[in-house]
């Protein structure tokens, strides 16, 4: 589950790693009297979508077609104002004006950035700071790293960039040290890192901390993943976590109760949202074939195959490994809702699950909603042949298959015709 | 032979007495496993399904049965525990089938097991197949036949795929493994890939990877030097988008790493007959066999 920037930095707050004063606002007017509370003439607004590019992306409402494509194809000087917007002023008046004048812009309005498409995103929530005297802008993160099986806290020097481009383009600007998973994060392993990135004095001191915050905000949030960019340090050196993303692990949010009450729905697909109430696993994607199958390597490998055969999926959806009836009908409507649906293949080999249950599933979707598209259905292992036997003796028009491959070229045919 | 398990392996469940554990015990019994006890904390004394003997420590399941390997049902928020009890009790082999592990968990069981002689199998895996002997886990039995090819994937269902495919092209299996979905796990493609070029039950191996994480990558920069047998792979994912978890917790893209396209490289330069279509797996294993 991923964190608005507003809810990481108050996980980080807690592990006393340095956030600027801020306050995030609902409405024009709480953003208005959050500027005026925290006092100053400088503020930063920034609007809480989970989209990275923020800063170069733009309003919907507001820009026309040809800048929102520029802002989607990536280009460098797009012109207007985007999600992040700097808001100072010769008087605390003037600067809480310009607060205002934020916040109308991106509450309520939809945020395109490069990640979001032209779809963009609503914006629901700003974050109002004050602003930071920057002297060197740093990149430091706490990940998993899956082939140590140990969490590894990774910095840069090239502070700002996307780290993907620093690794890219300079990889030896990239430090890293691996925690034990029994003594943690070491003070020594904090000040190899602080002394690689160039530190010394009040910030080499800062960012030791500041380190040590990050690791425990890892622990005790149960994340995958708080990266923090920049990281910055002022002219007077401190140290200062001035952006963070924040990504809890789905499998612990059962032990994060708290967390788990930040989650924003409006973030994600509605039918994803609602595929998930019926524990199905659901991606939507851009092609025209809807897929349903049952294992998740096995819903990859169904979209390959399509692929290969020269069709586009429309969907990855995981039934798991248990589905009942319901499941499968409510998997088969939300597949069907999607008006770029043409055609769907249905890929089941069963093991826990029974081809017959199903069978049964498919057969009820159909009666009850009516076959808009052409239904291809591959049933494999457990009762598979009591599963066909069902689709056969219902007198619906599905298209049977008896291997993956046959469903696949079935499927693509049917869309091509 | 074969690798892990074979008709000597004596077997324990934890959590034998919860509704999965309690209906896959019997699946495996009926397969043909030496299910020789269970475990259930405050359950000991009982016995299960009128025959095996349900105990409250693995420790106590160990001295009683000589059991050497283990299948663990118990629920997400007490499965890291389960493996170290385990490992701590002596089980040779264990095999976690419980998905949903918090991965924080799986750092220091990954770590606890560096110090036990302990093999573990997932977490959030289908299990591990000898067919003809022992089966352990959830597959379904009856599509597998004895043979000498080895099965190897991060998946359940696509690795029921494969072992279909194998066994309508008349090759039978060696021993068939799901090593689990999760971004921590026991024992990953290379360590398999070890077993089997070892296991003189195996002619060859059929490994399926995902996208997500290098351990596809790292098994083969080991194969390209090491490997005698024949290898056919598939990378499941090669459509997913960037950014998106598919399903399993390891099954994600991020920041260009973890792609489909970057693992069939490795498999080529490692020499590993690559099929792009899940179709071709167990064609393409009898064209090399002949």
């Amino acid at each position: 589950m991923k964190l608005h920037e507003y809810q990481g930095k108050e996980l980080l707050r807690r592990q006393g790693v340095p956030v600027p004063p801020g306050k995030a606002a609902h409405n024009v007017a709480d953003a208005v009297a959050a500027a005026t509370e925290l006092g100053g003439d400088f503020f930063v607004v920034k609007a809480m979508v989970h989209a990275g590019g923020r800063g170069k992306g733009r309003f919907k409402e507001i820009a026309d077609q040809q800048t929102l494509q520029m802002v989607v194809a990536g280009a460098g000087d797009v012109p207007g104002k985007g999600g992040v917007q700097l808001c100072g002023g010769d008087t605390h008046e003037q600067a809480v004006a310009k607060v205002q004048a934020a916040a109308e812009m991106m509450l309520g309005h939809t945020l395109v950035t490069k990640q979001t498409g032209l779809d963009g995103v609503k914006v629901k929530t700003v974050l109002v700071t004050t602003g930071a005297d920057i002297a060197t802008e740093l990149y430091v993160a706490v990940l998993l790293d899956r082939q140590t099986s140990r969490l590894v806290l990774m910095a840069s020097t090239e502070g700002g960039t996307e780290i993907e481009e620093v690794a890219a383009t300079n990889p030896g600007a990239i430090h890293k040290v691996w925690a034990d998973s029994v003594v943690g994060l070491g003070d020594w392993q904090c000040r190899q890192m602080a002394f690689k990135l160039g530190l010394s004095g009040k910030a080499f001191k800062g960012a030791v901390k500041l380190f040590k915050g990050l690791y425990q905000t890892y622990l005790a949030a149960d994340a995958s993943l708080v990266e923090i960019n920049p990281m910055i340090v002022s002219s007077q050196g401190d140290v200062v976590a001035l952006d963070a993303k924040v990504t809890i692990d789905d499998n612990a949010l059962f032990r994060q109760k708290e967390i788990l009450g930040w989650y924003d729905a409006s973030e994600d697909d509605t039918s994803e949202t609602e595929a998930s109430k019926y524990h199905l696993n659901f991606i939507k994607l851009d092609g025209n074939i809807g897929c349903m199958v049952n294992g998740a390597g096995l819903a990859m490998a169904t979209m390959d195959i399509i692929k290969f055969y020269g069709g586009e999926p429309a969907n990855f959806l995981d039934v798991g490994g248990g589905a009942q009836r319901d499941q499968v009908k409510a998997a088969l409507q939300i597949i069907t809702r999607d008006p770029s649906v043409q055609a769907v293949m249905v890929n089941i080999f069963g093991g826990i699950m029974r081809c017959d249950v199903i069978a049964q599933g498919v057969v009820a979707a159909v009666a009850e909603a009516g076959l808009k598209v052409p239904l291809i259905v591959r049933l494999a292992g457990t009762n598979a042949e009591q599963g066909k036997q069902i689709l056969a003796d219902s007198g619906l028009a599905i298209i049977p298959a008896d291997t993956l491959a046959d469903a696949a070229e079935k499927v693509v045919a049917a869309v091509s015709q | 032979m074969a690798i892990l398990v074979n008709k000597d392996t004596r077997l324990i469940t934890q959590g034998i007495t919860g509704s999965a554990g309690a209906f896959h015990s019997r699946m495996c019994m009926e397969y043909g496993t030496n299910l020789v006890g269970g475990v259930t904390p405050g359950k000991g004394g009982m016995l299960f399904d009128d025959k095996v003997p349900v105990f409250n420590t693995v420790v106590d399941a160990v001295a009683e049965t000589g059991a050497d390997a283990s299948m663990i049902f118990v629920p997400p928020p007490f499965a890291a525990d389960a493996i170290c009890e385990a490992a701590d009790a002596g089980i040779k082999v264990i095999v976690a089938i419980t998905e949903g592990i918090p991965a924080n968990d799986m750092v220091w069981v990954w770590r606890y097991l560096q110090g036990t002689d302990a093999t573990l199998i997932g977490p959030n895996c289908p299990g591990v197949i000898t067919p003809g002997q022992c089966k352990i886990g959830i597959m379904p039995g009856h599509i597998h036949v004895p043979g000498r090819v080895g099965v190897i994937s991060r998946s359940g269902t696509l690795t029921y795929e494969a072992v279909g495919q194998l066994t309508a092209a008349g090759l039978g299996q060696s021993t068939c493994l799901g090593i689990g979905g999760d971004p921590i796990i026991g024992t990953k493609h290379i360590d398999a890939l070890k077993l089997f070029n070892d296991d003189p039950d195996t002619d060859a191996v059929i490994m399926i990877g995902e996208i997500g994480g290098s351990a596809e990558e790292e098994a083969c920069a080991w194969v390209k030097d090491n490997m005698a047998k024949p290898i056919v792979g598939f990378i499941a994912g090669a459509t997913a988008p960037p950014g998106r978890r598919m399903g399993h917790a390891g099954a994600i893209i991020s920041g260009g790493q973890g792609t489909a396209e970057a693992k069939y490289q490795a498999m080529e330069s490692a020499g590993v007959h690559v099929v792009r279509s899940p179709a071709e797996m167990g064609k393409r294993m009898k064209e090399l066999l002949g």
